[in-house]
C-alpha cells in the first residue's frame, strides 16, 4: 500500500482537466475526486494510460474532471465497455465510475457479470441512496418506506445490500469508504488500484440536495465511533474508540465489551483473504436505529487472487498463434477443401 | 455447414478406390441441365447432412450449385410430426445457378410428415423418393392424414413418379453382420439415401467415403456401416429395376480458378477477418447467441490466431457496449445479432454514432416482429437498421445478396466502419446465411488496404481537438495510451472541435448537421451504379436489395431473353444511397421493387427520389420464387 503525502509537489502530475466542475455545491462527489487525483498522482502512472469510463448520474460526469482519457457512456452500461476495453488492451490503468443507480439497477446485469469474470478496473460505486440526476426518486439502496418523489407513501422495495451482492458474484476486491473520510479513502482507493482484478468499492456519498444526512450516523464525529468500525488486516475488529469489539462464537458475530471480561485478544482478527469472514462482514448491515445493532463495517473486507478475464483471452489468442501460426489470411480464404475449374 | 477436412489429394485416391467397388454401369443416362432435388425428413433423419455431402460432391464435379437449409425451430421437435420436419435443398446445374430453385424435380422423404409439408414444392410430374417405413400407421397419424391413408399406396400421387423404397429395411439387410445395435443401423439411412442419389445422379461416393473416413476414424464400426450404407444405397440404384434410368448434369462453364463452397454466416466472418487485417487491427467480436446468427461467433472464435477475440456477452446490451469499449481501444469491435437482439443494441448504437468511432453491427435478419420466426427469412428490419434510433442518427446500411456477397459486405462494412469512424449496420439474412455456394474466393493481396485514421502522440503540449473533422469530415482516432491526446467524449452533446459537453442550441444543430454530412458523404466512395442486367433505359427497372437477388435476376434474364425491356439493378447500399439511383430511376417508366416485407425500400425510394414504385411484397418467412416475380412484371408491364 502506498502512503499517503509521501510525494513532493515538483514530482506530481496534475490531474485535473480544463473543465469546470459542475456538481452542486456541498455535493459528497468533489471529495471522491480530490482523493482519486491524489491518488493518480501518487501513482506514477502517466495520465496517457489511465481511462476512466462512467455511466450516466451525476457520479458518471467524472471522466470529463480528469486530464486522462475519459467515456461518459450510457446508464448502467460502463462495465461491458470496460470489459470490452480491457480484453483489447490490457495494459491500461481503467476505472469505473458508477452510482447506486447505474450499477445496481439499469446496470446491474452487467456488474455481476463484470464481477464474475474477474475484469481488471478499479470500480468505484458512489451510493448516496437517491437519484440525483433525475430529481430525487428512491434507487435500489434506499431503504423500505423512504418517502421520495416517486414514493409519497413510502417504497415498497426491499433494498440491496451491495457489498453482499458484489460477494456473492464472487467479486476479488470487496471494500467500502465515505466521502467524509479522505484519508481512509485514499488509503482505499490506492489499495484498489493495487489489485489485479474487479477492485469494487463502495463509496457512501452525501447528497446534500436530495437526501442529505443518509450517512450522517457514520460520519458524524458524535455517532461515528459507535456505529462504525473499520477493519485493518491482522488487527482485532474493534470500534467506539477501542471499548467494544465483535467476537465470533458459533459462527455468528456478537459485540463484546472490552473490559475486565475481554480483551482485544478476544476480538476477531480480521483476515482480508477470509472468504467466510468476509461474507459476515459485508452482511452486517443493520438498521442502525435498532436495538444492539452491529457497526457498519468499512475498509478493505475481502482480496481474492483470480486470474483476470483479460489475461485468459489474451493467453488464448497467444496460444492459438502458437499452435496454429499467426493467421494466413490467403490459407483462410481458402479454406480446407477446394477445387479447380480449368 | 460444410466441413470436409481433407486434401484434394486425398479425394482422388478414394475416387479411384470408389470406382472399383462400384458396379459397371449399364444403365440409360439422360442428361439434365440443371436439377432441384430437396431432401427432407426428421430433424433427427441426418437431412442437412446427406444434402450438404450431395453438394459437396456436385461442386467438386464442377456444377454451379446453391443450397437452401430448411430446418425447424425446435432442437427436436416431436418424431414424425409437421413440425419436426428438416429440409435441405440443393440446386445444380451445368449451367449459372442463381437460386436454390422454385420448384423441385425430385423430392427425397424419409416419413409422411415430409412429404406433407414438402409435396406443394414439387412439380407437376416430379419425382417422389419415400421411405415407406417413414408411412407406417402411427407415421401417417403424426403427419396428420385423414383415417391413415396412405398416399403411396391410395393414388393420390398419381400426377408424380412415386418411388417407394423401404430404406430402413435394406439399410438394416446391408448392416445385418454388424454388430451394431439397431438404433445405430437406422442411423445410417440417410447414407442409404445419399448413395443412392449418388448413383441416380451418376456421382461418386467417393468424397462422402473421404468425408466419412474422417468423422469415424476413431469408430471402426460405425465407418464400416455408413460406408457399407452408401454403397448398399449405390448398388441398389444399379441392381434394382425399378429404376430403369439415371441422369447426368455434366459440370456448368465456371469461371477458371479455384473454388470453395461457402454459407453467408461463414463469408460474413471471414469477410470481417480480412477487413480487421487489412486495416492491421485486432477483432473484437461481442455477441449473444441468436438465431439464425450464432454461426458468426461459432466461426470467428476459430481464429483466434488472427488476433480475434470472441466475447459471449451476457446480453445484446453488453454485446455491442463491448464492442464499443473495443473500437474506444483501438481494436475493431464488431457485434452482431438478430432483429429481436438488434432492438436491444439500438442505444448503444446512438453511444457509437456520438462517439464516432468505428463499430460494425451485422444483423441477420429473420421473420418479425418480436420473436417473430426465428429460422425463417425477411428483410423487415430496412427500416430499423436506417431509422430505429432516438434522435438523428443516421448510421450507413449496406446489405448483401447472396452467401459470397456477404464476404464482400462485411468487407466493405469494416472498412467504412473504420475509414470514416462510423457505426455501419451490415444486413444479410437467414436465407442467405445458412445458404452456400461455390466462390472463386479472393487473394489477400487483391482486397485493398484499410486506412484507420490515427493521429500521432504528442508532447509539446498543444490541445487536441477530438472532433476536429479531416475533408471528409471524419475525426481522428486517438487511442488511450497516445500521450498528449486525453480526451473525454461521450453520448451527451458535444461542442464542435473540443468534445467538451454543450448545451448551446446553435452547437447542437450545427452538430446534428456535421454528423449527417460525414454520413451522407460515404456515397462519394461508391462506385457508379451498375445494372445487374438488361437496358439502360425503357420500359421496367426491376430494384432489389439483399437476398432477393437470385430470384430477380433469374426472373429478369428470362424475360430479357423473352425479349422484354426490362431491367435489374441490385443495391448494396441503402443508406446513404449510391448518387447514381436517382438519375436511374428516371429512366425507365415503371419501377417494381419486390421485397420480402410490405414495402419498406419502396417508401424509401419514393420518399426520396419521388418516383412512383410499385412493390411486390410477399411476408411468408419464405424467399421469392422467380416465377413470382416474373409474373409481377409481366404484370406491370401490362397495366
Amino acid at each position: 500500500m502506498s502512503t499517503v503525502n509521501d510525494i513532493t509537489p515538483s514530482e506530481k502530475i496534475d490531474f485535473s482537466s480544463d473543465q469546470e466542475v459542475r456538481w452542486c455545491p456541498g455535493c459528497g462527489d468533489y471529495s471522491i475526486l480530490k482523493q482519486v487525483q491524489t491518488v493518480l498522482e501518487q501513482s506514477g502512472k502517466k495520465k496517457e494510460d489511465v481511462v476512466f469510463i462512467s455511466g450516466i448520474g451525476c457520479s458518471s460526469r467524472f471522466p470529463y474532471y480528469l486530464d486522462t482519457f475519459g467515456l461518459h457512456s450510457i446508464h448502467g452500461r460502463a462495465p461491458a465497455i470496460v470489459s470490452g476495453l480491457r480484453s483489447v488492451r490490457p495494459e491500461l490503468s481503467v476505472w469505473m465510475i458508477t452510482g447506486d443507480g447505474d450499477a445496481l439497477s439499469i446496470g446491474g446485469n452487467h456488474i455481476i457479470h463484470l464481477l464474475r469474470r474477474n475484469v481488471d478496473v478499479n470500480v468505484l460505486l458512489f451510493n448516496n441512496e437517491i437519484y440525483g440526476l433525475t430529481k430525487g426518486q428512491y434507487s435500489p439502496t434506499s431503504p423500505e418506506g423512504v418517502v421520495t418523489r416517486s414514493t409519497p407513501m413510502g417504497s415498497t422495495d426491499h433494498r440491496f445490500n451491495p457489498l453482499a451482492l458484489v460477494k456473492g458474484a464472487d467479486g476479488t476486491f470487496i471494500a467500502r469508504s465515505m466521502d467524509r473520510d479522505p484519508k481512509h479513502m485514499r488509503e482505499v482507493l490506492a489499495r484498489a488500484d493495487a489489485h489485479r482484478g474487479t477492485s469494487l468499492v463502495e463509496i457512501y456519498q452525501n447528497c446534500n440536495v436530495f437526501n442529505d444526512g443518509a450517512f450522517e450516523v457514520f460520519t458524524d464525529k458524535a455517532s461515528k465511533p459507535a456505529n462504525t468500525l473499520f477493519v485493518e488486516h491482522g488487527k482485532p475488529l474493534l470500534f467506539a474508540d477501542g471499548t467494544k469489539g465483535i467476537c465470533i462464537k458459533e459462527m455468528k458475530p456478537h459485540i463484546i465489551d472490552i473490559g475486565p471480561e475481554f480483551s482485544p485478544d478476544d476480538c476477531w482478527i480480521h483476515d482480508e483473504r477470509d472468504n467466510f469472514k468476509a461474507s459476515v462482514l459485508v452482511r452486517m448491515f443493520d438498521d442502525t436505529h435498532r436495538e444492539g445493532a452491529f457497526p457498519r463495517p468499512f475498509g478493505v473486507f475481502f482480496v481474492h487472487d483470480r486470474p483476470t478475464h483479460e489475461t485468459k483471452l489474451q493467453a488464448q489468442v497467444t496460444k492459438a498463434k502458437e499452435v496454429k501460426g499467426l493467421g494466413d489470411l490467403d490459407a483462410l480464404l481458402k479454406g480446407a477443401h477446394t477445387w479447380t475449374i480449368k | 455447414m460444410m466441413q470436409v477436412l481433407f486434401s484434394f489429394k486425398a479425394e482422388r485416391t478414394f475416387a479411384m478406390r470408389s470406382r472399383m467397388e462400384t458396379p459397371t454401369r449399364n444403365k440409360p443416362v439422360e442428361a439434365r441441365q440443371n436439377v432441384v432435388i430437396l431432401f427432407a425428413g426428421d430433424s433427427g433423419d441426418g437431412i442437412q447432412l446427406t444434402g450438404s455431402q450431395f453438394t459437396d460432391t456436385n461442386a467438386l464435379f464442377g456444377n454451379d450449385v446453391s443450397t437452401f437449409p430448411n430446418y425447424p425451430a425446435e432442437i427436436r421437435a416431436p418424431q414424425g410430426t409437421l413440425a419436426g420436419v428438416s429440409g435441405y435443398q440443393l440446386h445444380f446445374g451445368s449451367v449459372e445457378i442463381f437460386t436454390p430453385g422454385d420448384q423441385c424435380d425430385v423430392l427425397v422423404v424419409m416419413n409422411a410428415a415430409a412429404l406433407k409439408a414438402n409435396l406443394s414444392k414439387l412439380k407437376p410430374g416430379g419425382t417422389i423418393i419415400a421411405n415407406t417405413d417413414g408411412f407406417d400407421k402411427k407415421n401417417l397419424r403424426l403427419a396428420g392424414y385423414i383415417d391413415e391413408a396412405d398416399p403411396l399406396t391410395d393414388g393420390s400421387l398419381v400426377n408424380f413418379l412415386l418411388h417407394s423404397v423401404d430404406v430402413t429395411k435394406l439399410t438394416r439387410t446391408a448392416l445385418e453382420d454388424t454388430t451394431l445395435g439397431m438404433k445405430e443401423k437406422d442411423r445410417c439411412k440417410n447414407m442409404f439415401v445419399l448413395g443412392f442419389i449418388n448413383w441416380m445422379y451418376s456421382r461418386e461416393n467417393a468424397l462422402t467415403e473421404a468425408f466419412l473416413d474422417r468423422k469415424f476414424g476413431k469408430k471402426p464400426e460405425v465407418l464400416e456401416a455408413n460406408r457399407r450404407a452408401l454403397v448398399a444405397g449405390y448398388n441398389y440404384g444399379e441392381t434394382s429395376e425399378t429404376f430403369t434410368m439415371r441422369f447426368e448434369v455434366k459440370a456448368a462453364p465456371m469461371p477458371k480458378g479455384t473454388y470453395r463452397s461457402i454459407t453467408g454466416n461463414q463469408g460474413t466472418a471471414l469477410g470481417l477477418i480480412a477487413g480487421a487485417q487489412k486495416a492491421k487491427l485486432d477483432l473484437f467480436y461481442g455477441s449473444y447467441p441468436i438465431t439464425p446468427a450464432s454461426e458468426i461467433l461459432h466461426e470467428l472464435s476459430k481464429h483466434k490466431n488472427f488476433g480475434v477475440i470472441t466475447f459471449q456477452a451476457e446480453d445484446e446490451i453488453a454485446a455491442i457496449s463491448s464492442a464499443i469499449g473495443a473500437s474506444y481501444g483501438g481494436a475493431i469491435g464488431i457485434t452482431a445479432s438478430s432483429g429481436p437482439g438488434i432492438a436491444l443494441k439500438t442505444e448503444a448504437m446512438g453511444l457509437a454514432f456520438m462517439l464516432e468511432i468505428p463499430l460494425v453491427i451485422v444483423n441477420v435478419q429473420r421473420g418479425g416482429p418480436s420473436t417473430g420466426l426465428p429460422t425463417r427469412t425477411e428483410q423487415a428490419d430496412l427500416w430499423q437498421a436506417v431509422l430505429g434510433r432516438n434522435g438523428e442518427a443516421p448510421i450507413p446500411v449496406i446489405a448483401a445478396s447472396t452467401p459470397i456477397d456477404c464476404f464482400d459486405m462485411a468487407f466493405e462494412a469494416v472498412q467504412l466502419a473504420i475509414e470514416h469512424m462510423t457505426p455501419v449496420i451490415l444486413l444479410t439474412d437467414g436465407y442467405i446465411a445458412n445458404g452456400s455456394e461455390p466462390w472463386r474466393f479472393p487473394s489477400s493481396k487483391d482486397l485493398p488496404e484499410i486506412k484507420p485514421p490515427h493521429i500521432q502522440a504528442r508532447k509539446n503540449g498543444d490541445p487536441f481537438l477530438p472532433y476536429l473533422r479531416d475533408e471528409r469530415g471524419v475525426r481522428p482516432w486517438a487511442l488511450p495510451g497516445q500521450a498528449g491526446l486525453q480526451h473525454r467524449i461521450g453520448g451527451i452533446e458535444k461542442q464542435d472541435k473540443t468534445g467538451n459537453i454543450s448545451y448551446d442550441p446553435e452547437n447542437h444543430e450545427k452538430m446534428v448537421r456535421l454528423r449527417a454530412e460525414k454520413v451522407a458523404r460515404i456515397a462519394d466512395r461508391f462506385k457508379p451504379i451498375r445494372l445487374d442486367s438488361g437496358p439502360t433505359e425503357g420500359e421496367l427497372l426491376v430494384v432489389g436489395w439483399g437476398s432477393t437477388y437470385g430470384a430477380i435476376r433469374t426472373a429478369a434474364l428470362q424475360l430479357q431473353a423473352e425479349g422484354m425491356t426490362v431491367a435489374h439493378v441490385h443495391l448494396r447500399h441503402l443508406f446513404p444511397f449510391n448518387k447514381g439511383l436517382g438519375p436511374l430511376l428516371k429512366k425507365y417508366k415503371k419501377v417494381l421493387v419486390p421485397e420480402m416485407n410490405s414495402g419498406q425500400l419502396r417508401q424509401m425510394l419514393r420518399a426520396e427520389f419521388l418516383v412512383d414504385a410499385q412493390g411486390l411484397n410477399k411476408i411468408q418467412g419464405m424467399p421469392f420464387t422467380s416465377e413470382e416475380i416474373k409474373t409481377a412484371i409481366i404484370d406491370l408491364l401490362k397495366s
